[in-house]
């Protein structure tokens, strides 16, 4: 792979080398403090659960879903007064809350994939629906959330008896070394099984070199959890849902779906799929992650208000536009979104660590957003029309 | 005048990695029809785009002598001003505008305040007339059909102050009645004076209305032969195309028709799916044999493609009534997903609308149709679609350099055999081929014709729905006429001819109650069209 092909596929792994070292840099260090590096993670949490949500709804053709910051207020919302009104189990209380927002990308879904409404017609909707429901449940209050067994499942750290007792959290390292040791080890169990069935494989030299840098990330990142708090339980829930997200749209018939839709519906069509169930599955997981989002964010800031997950939706979506999913459908990735909402994430640090006021990460937003998809028109207009 | 009004001077364009036009000379008269051949990618596009500016000033190297002058034309606008206007084959019409806004897109009549409609619609009433279009100019696309809609794209480029007119495959999509008028009407602007470039894979269109044809192979210009009596011969031509004499248009193979009926469909009946009260397909009955190539002939809007996509798991239409059998066992099918487990294929005629994903890659189209086949438990195996999608790029003689690429990036032919692999991965034993090898080029449709001989001597049966009736007469055992939803004649194709297969059409239209609009276009579809055939 030469330098120019290097350059366009990583583009913005390398903008988010570029803006990280740019904020350590200007912030004299600060963003690197211990504490900073685990707060990246947890004030981001939300973005990188729901942008994996957005991923599968753009693909299916640009389609956003607008109503999500309104799910995470109404969800957060019943979690809370399920609790503090009627001093529930923490258990049973997720379980009601995740169904709920599964009823509730249903209902989104069935109007979309099977009524054809338009997405951003009936999602707008929905933020206005569910934000009402959310704040008449609140009663316009702000309803604290007290239940410890809850705010240990979404917010609190790992802790290791006899690892963890000191100053340093040893078991985040531990945890850390243990991923480094296991990359490898995967790599080169599928690439002797690729060469064993003689299929192409990428070349070593890359494949190694991209475990490397993984790997030292890994490390770097577990020592500086270690020099905090540990790991937080959040970061668990967040690497699940990118997991699962990956492994869904790279390796999964289901997940195929996604694109073909986004990429030709009508072809899609003739090829014996159902797309109305597409639509319906891409909203339903959308929501789904919202709600999830919802208890996420409830448990990290301890209340909700009517004004919980206002614009959150803009992340989201701003997330997987920054990562390079296609404004048409058909094309993205969970890996590219999770690189755009850290980028995101880190532009938003290392303006409060700074002291910006709120407007200003407005700004900065917004023209990191627009640089990043007229990069991406750009560069393929150039290589794309060639041929 | 000078004796040449265009001179185009060893032309060289390269792509990234590729020469696509290497050393190119063409030389036009004034006043005449020059035809353009050559195979899919042979660079007579890319040529067209060197002339009218979409490829500016400086992306290649060469000279454009037009009207003794040299040009350096840098946008299309700039080479429109000299009246070089070209007509590509994708329409560039906008559905939901009328005739006259499309006219005078990007070029309006301008009042004292903003547009002056007045003018607008009785300037375009005005070239609707030069070109024999009888509409009203504030009549939407979206409303007129294909045929029309070329049309108003001469009538468009009149607008502009056309001198030298490029055509490429004006005919593509349209009827062979359309064809020839369209063709007619470029015979009637040369003799005014107009000079065109047309640009076809229909051999006897050219040999029909052009007065001089350079073949193009490769990148580089062959010969120009002179057609000054428009009676060329098609073999002529082929051979410079394809550089060796293409002796056999259709391969031969064993007549090996088994007893056993592949799909038997009786009383089948489809309505239209928004107007619902109208009759698409008016109680159609067929069959086909494993080991048969059954051909399906009529005119465009015959109910073809709408009897063929009703059956394929009620893709199209309404309220459809009617049995089917596959393989002697009666089937419901209900969607797509059930005709494709029932063993039916149907290959699109519209590969880019309704058959490829053109984004995405050779390997995820060919698995597309049968995903599962491909996957254990509904994880791909991305290993064991690539080795597939290898396997039927081998077998198919698919040109790409790899799986991997996308398919938009293909060739018309490469693309129509990434389609067929998509479907012969889903394993048919009935495969209906729509129009299979609309707009490419001889070389690709012999390779075609071969695939579907592979595939009936493998016991499948194949049904070809096509408007080239050379090619039914070639390829299939038996032939079916369908006429307005009507099955209308059915006959060994050892015993069809063109004028039977017309005859047929033009009988059912005088014996029909409800056809009296079209009678006039069948009447003059049923003369031989062209006085070669």
């Amino acid at each position: 792979m030469n330098v120019k092909n290097f350059i366009k596929k990583y583009t913005m792994v390398i903008a988010l080398v570029v803006v990280f070292i740019f904020f350590s840099v200007w912030t004299d260090g600060k963003l690197l403090v211990s504490q900073n590096m685990s707060n990246l993670l947890l004030q981001n949490a939300y973005v990188l659960v729901m942008a994996c949500g957005m991923l599968l709804c753009i693909l299916t053709g640009g389609n956003i879903d607008l109503s999500v910051g309104s799910t995470v207020c109404l969800v957060g919302a019943v979690a809370a007064q399920l609790m503090a009104k009627y001093d529930m189990n923490a258990w049973l209380v997720i379980g009601i809350c995740l169904l709920l927002s599964v009823l509730i990308g249903m209902w989104q879904g069935f109007w979309i994939g099977y009524i054809h409404i338009p997405p951003f017609i009936c999602t707008l909707a929905g933020m206005f629906l569910f934000r009402g429901i959310g704040r008449a449940i609140l009663g316009s209050k702000t309803v604290a959330v007290g239940n410890q067994t809850f705010l240990n499942i979404f917010a609190s750290y790992i802790n290791v008896p006899g690892l963890d007792n000191g100053k340093i959290k040893w078991s985040a390292f531990v945890a850390g070394i243990i991923i480094a040791c296991i990359l490898p080890v995967i790599t080169f169990i599928s690439r002797a099984k690729k060469k064993k069935k003689g299929y192409r494989q990428a070349s070593a030299v890359s494949q190694y070199a991209k475990i490397a840098v993984i790997d030292a990330l890994v490390l770097v990142y577990t020592w500086k959890l270690a020099h905090y708090k540990g790991i937080p339980v959040m970061a668990l829930w967040v690497l699940a849902i990118v997991f699962i997200y990956a492994f869904i749209t790279s390796k999964t018939a289901f997940g195929r779906y996604f694109y073909a839709v986004g990429g030709n519906e009508k072809a899609t069509k003739l090829s014996g799929i159902d797309t109305n169930k597409v639509y319906f599955m891409a909203y339903t997981s959308m929501s789904l992650l919202a709600g999830l989002s919802g208890l996420l964010i409830a448990a990290r800031i301890g209340s909700v208000n009517g004004d919980t997950g206002n614009s959150f939706e803009m992340d989201a979506i701003g997330s997987c536009f920054i990562g390079g999913a296609s404004a048409y459908g058909g094309s993205g990735s969970v890996g590219g979104v999770v690189v755009g909402a850290i980028l995101l994430g880190v532009i938003n640090q290392g303006m409060s660590i700074k002291g910006l006021d709120n407007n200003w990460q407005y700004v900065v937003k917004g023209a990191v957003l627009l640089i990043a998809v007229i990069f991406d028109v750009v560069s393929n207009k150039k290589t794309g029309k060639a041929g | 005048m000078a004796e040449y009004i265009l001179e185009m001077k060893n032309i060289t364009k390269e792509f990234p990695g590729v020469k696509a036009l290497d050393n190119v000379n063409l030389q036009v008269r004034p006043g005449e029809i020059h035809a353009l051949v050559g195979e899919n990618g042979a660079g007579k596009s890319t040529l067209m785009n060197v002339l009218s500016g979409t490829y500016p000033f400086g992306s290649y190297t060469g000279d454009i002598v037009y009207n003794g002058e040299v040009c350096r034309f840098k946008t299309l606008h700039d080479s429109e001003e000299k009246g070089i206007v070209i007509i590509h084959q994708e329409l560039a019409l906008i559905p939901e505008l009328s005739i006259g806004e499309n006219m005078f897109l990007g070029n309006e009549r301008k009042g004292a305040l903003g547009i002056n409609w007045d003018e607008t619609y009785h300037q375009a009433a005005e070239h609707m007339r030069q070109v024999g279009l009888k509409e009203e100019a504030t009549t939407l696309i979206k409303d007129i059909g294909t045929g029309k809609q070329q049309l108003v794209e001469i009538a468009k480029a009149l607008s502009k102050n056309v001198k030298l007119l490029i055509l490429d495959e004006p005919t593509s999509s349209l009827n062979e009645e359309d064809s020839k008028m369209l063709l007619d009407l470029l015979i009637s602007f040369k003799s005014k004076g107009m000079t065109s470039i047309i640009i076809s894979h229909k051999l006897n269109e050219i040999s029909y209305v052009a007065d001089r044809i350079t073949v193009v192979r490769d990148g580089s210009t062959i010969e120009t032969i002179d057609n000054e009596g428009h009676n060329i011969d098609e073999a002529r031509i082929i051979r410079g195309m394809v550089g060796r004499e293409l002796s056999d248009r259709y391969p031969s193979r064993e007549r090996n028709i088994s007893d056993k009926i592949g799909m038997e469909v009786n009383g089948w009946t489809v309505y239209h799916p928004l107007f619902t009260e109208k009759k698409i397909v008016d109680n159609v009955s067929f069959n086909v044999h494993r080991g048969e190539i059954v051909g399906f002939s009529g005119l465009q809007g015959a109910g073809r493609t709408e009897l063929a996509m009703s059956v394929f798991g009620r893709s199209y239409g309404t309220n459809i009534s009617g049995s089917l059998k596959i393989d002697g066992k009666p089937k419901e099918l209900k969607n797509v997903r059930d005709a494709i487990s029932a063993g039916l294929a149907y290959v699109t005629e519209d590969r880019k609308g309704n058959g490829l994903i053109l984004a995405e890659s050779i390997a995820k189209n060919t698995t597309m149709a049968k995903l599962e086949k491909v996957c254990t438990k509904g994880i791909i195996n991305i290993d064991k679609e690539n080795q597939v999608a290898e396997e039927y790029k081998g077998k198919l003689r698919t040109k790409a350099p790899s799986v991997q690429q996308a398919v938009g990036n293909l060739s018309g032919g490469n693309q129509q055999k990434v389609l067929l692999s998509k479907w012969m991965f889903a394993d048919p034993e009935v495969l209906i081929l729509d129009e299979p090898t609309r707009g490419i080029d001889v070389g690709a449709k012999y390779e075609i014709y071969c695939i579907m001989n592979d595939l009936v001597a493998q016991g499948k049966s194949v049904v070809m729905i096509s408007s080239e009736m050379p090619e039914l007469l070639g390829m299939c055992d038996r032939i079916y006429v369908m006429n307005e939803g009507k099955m209308v004649a059915e006959m060994p194709a050892a015993e069809a001819t063109q004028e039977k297969i017309m005859a047929a059409i033009l009988q059912s239209d005088k014996n029909g109650t409800n056809s009296s609009p079209q009678d006039g276009e069948s009447d003059a579809a049923a003369r031989s069209l062209y006085s070669k055939e």
